[in-house]
């Protein structure tokens, strides 16, 4: 069984991070959100209604999902139409199109390339590009799987802020993700999938103080973590998080030397 | 890392794609033997064209405008062929899937599959399909397609089927990019065990808190120039330049650049790597306790 005895919520304005291994159940959780998977067992509701009994196609339009793999989602031949594809098809009209069109492609920073064949972009790009091919459907709910895969540091600060921004105008943000510094950085809350079943839902910054936990999941959590981990006995607080807090703590430290 | 001498050079390479601008501009780079070399710098800065020019793909097989010379091994790549730079200098590519013939149902016909095109012996490809599948931890896989495997296990077979011709040189395009935490430490573990063995490894790689704890030395690129280059130890702790070019330093090095502004650290003696890290702070928070 690909998940088995899931029970959570998401409230709205909610970032969380799935975070657990490949086969774990992460991705196939995330679909359940969608719609494009509906439970065997058990109800998924999505603003209250049950998933089983919305068409996928509606579904869509609340919960925005972005596929790891960009070559899954890209279909059309220029910047562009990619991105204008959702709300066209959703019934827009033309010029409302054009405006939310616009709008995600400068969000995500790919302004001036709209011409562009979708393939001629660098692998960051193609991510970006897929992101807002969603974001111009104003979903409520962002699924986004893997989205700093490929990406360089620019690449990162610019999904990392575009969640915050999307977080701030009210949309819920689902990150599936690796990448335990971005975590961090990103959302307050993880579940962690292992063996299609949740094996701990709470705040990061508590998850990511459980080491028992993680390497079980075989999950490292961000360099300064474990640092701060390794400092403990020496009185370093085991749940720093960042750079800037660790330095803060350092700061501390020093200044009452 | 053995110093028998220098492997890889180029001199002034500037090459542009068929149609374009140039992507690489009068690049100099040594390389000696055995030596672990990372390449870093943002997206579109030029690293996988470099990897390219290095087994000849660039420009034999794209074309394009060439300037300047690069020799492997002692050959020159615009003087041999793909193929035959290949017996010396073996590509892996960021994803596996691209590398495999498409044809193998299996493992160790997938490593096979290379060694064939080059005329290897029947007796002689058993041999080299059971070393190199050893050398990459595949050892018992060999009925297993490779299309089942992990991610991980995919990019290992990938280094296999360049191993099994027993290349001198093996460069690797972002080998870890598309993979999970697990499938990344089997390939980096991989690639570590293999420059202890004496092969030269050049790798692009974006995690550099991985890199920094076994590059020897690390060239940065950006907009096809190396604008930063030394040992892994003096780029790693060039935080603001890193930043400029687009590279984020290791968090424990970017840390101690901070503490640094409170401390009389010099950024000779900051961390690259977490044990170093561990060390320091050790040593500096058990003065502290005084």
């Amino acid at each position: 069984m690909a998940l088995n005895g899931i029970t959570m919520k998401i409230e709205q304005r909610e970032t969380i991070a799935l975070i657990g291994q490949n086969g774990g159940g992460k991705t196939t959780l995330a679909k359940q959100f969608n719609g494009l998977l509906k439970p065997t067992r058990g109800q998924v509701l999505v603003k209250g209604a049950e998933t089983r009994k919305v068409p996928a196609n509606r579904l869509a339009l609340t919960v925005g999902y972005v596929f790891q793999n960009p070559s899954h989602q890209i279909f059309s031949s220029k910047v562009w139409d990619e991105v204008a594809f959702g709300p066209k098809n959703a019934g827009l009209n033309p010029q409302d199109v054009e405006e939310r069109t616009k709008w995600a492609i400068e969000a995500v920073g790919l302004s001036g390339l709209e011409q562009t064949h979708p393939y001629d972009l660098d692998y960051g790009k193609m991510k970006l590009l897929t992101i807002a091919s969603i974001m111009s459907i104003k979903p409520e709910v962002y699924c986004l799987d893997e989205p700093t895969t490929g990406q360089d540091h620019q690449g990162r600060r610019r999904v990392a802020q575009l969640i915050k921004d999307l977080n701030e105008n009210g949309a819920t943000v689902i990150v599936i993700t690796h990448d335990m510094r971005f975590v961090a950085e990103v959302s307050k809350r993880i579940v962690l999938v292992a063996g299609g079943r949740i094996v701990a839902d709470g705040q990061t910054r508590e998850l990511f103080e459980k080491t028992d936990v993680l390497s079980a999941a075989q999950i490292r959590p961000p360099q300064i973590t474990q640092l701060a981990h390794a400092l403990a006995d020496r009185g370093v607080p085991p749940n720093l998080l960042t750079v800037r807090e660790m330095s803060d703590y350092f700061a501390g430290v020093l200044r009452r030397r | 890392m053995q110093s028998d001498g220098v492997t890889v050079q180029v001199e002034g390479l500037t090459y542009a794609y068929p149609g374009h601008v140039p992507v690489l501009h009068e690049i100099n780079l040594r390389v000696l033997k055995g030596e672990m070399l990372g390449i870093i710098g943002p997206n579109g800065a030029g690293k996988s064209t470099l990897c390219k020019a290095l087994n000849g793909l660039v420009p034999h097989f794209y074309g394009g405008t060439y300037g300047g010379t690069v020799s492997v091994a002692g050959m020159s790549t615009m003087e041999h062929t793909v193929a035959d730079l290949s017996l010396k200098v073996g590509l892996v590519f960021q994803e596996p899937t691209n590398q495999f013939s498409g044809v193998s149902t299996r493992v160790d016909e997938e490593v096979a599959f290379g060694m064939s095109m080059m005329g290897f012996q029947r007796e002689q490809m058993f041999s080299r399909i059971r070393d190199s599948l050893r050398q990459v931890g595949l050892e018992g896989l060999e009925e297993r397609s490779p299309f089942e495997l992990s991610g991980g296990q995919q990019q290992r077979l990938a280094i296999a089927t360049v191993l099994a011709v027993r290349p001198e040189i093996i460069v690797m395009d972002e080998p870890t990019a598309q993979l999970d935490p697990v499938g990344k430490t089997e390939v980096l573990e991989t690639m570590r065990a293999l420059n202890k063995q004496g092969y030269t490894i050049i790798v692009a790689e974006h995690e550099i808190e991985e890199l920094a704890t076994f590059a020897d030395r690390i060239i940065t690129l950006q907009d096809g120039r190396v604008v930063l280059e030394g040992s892994t130890r003096r780029v790693l702790t060039q935080i603001a330049r890193l930043k400029k070019i687009g590279v984020d330093p290791p968090s424990v090095t970017e840390l101690s650049q901070l503490v640094a502004e409170k401390t009389s650290l010099t950024p000779d003696q900051y961390p690259i790597t977490l044990d170093e890290a561990i060390d320091l702070y050790r040593g500096l928070l058990g003065d502290a306790a005084h």
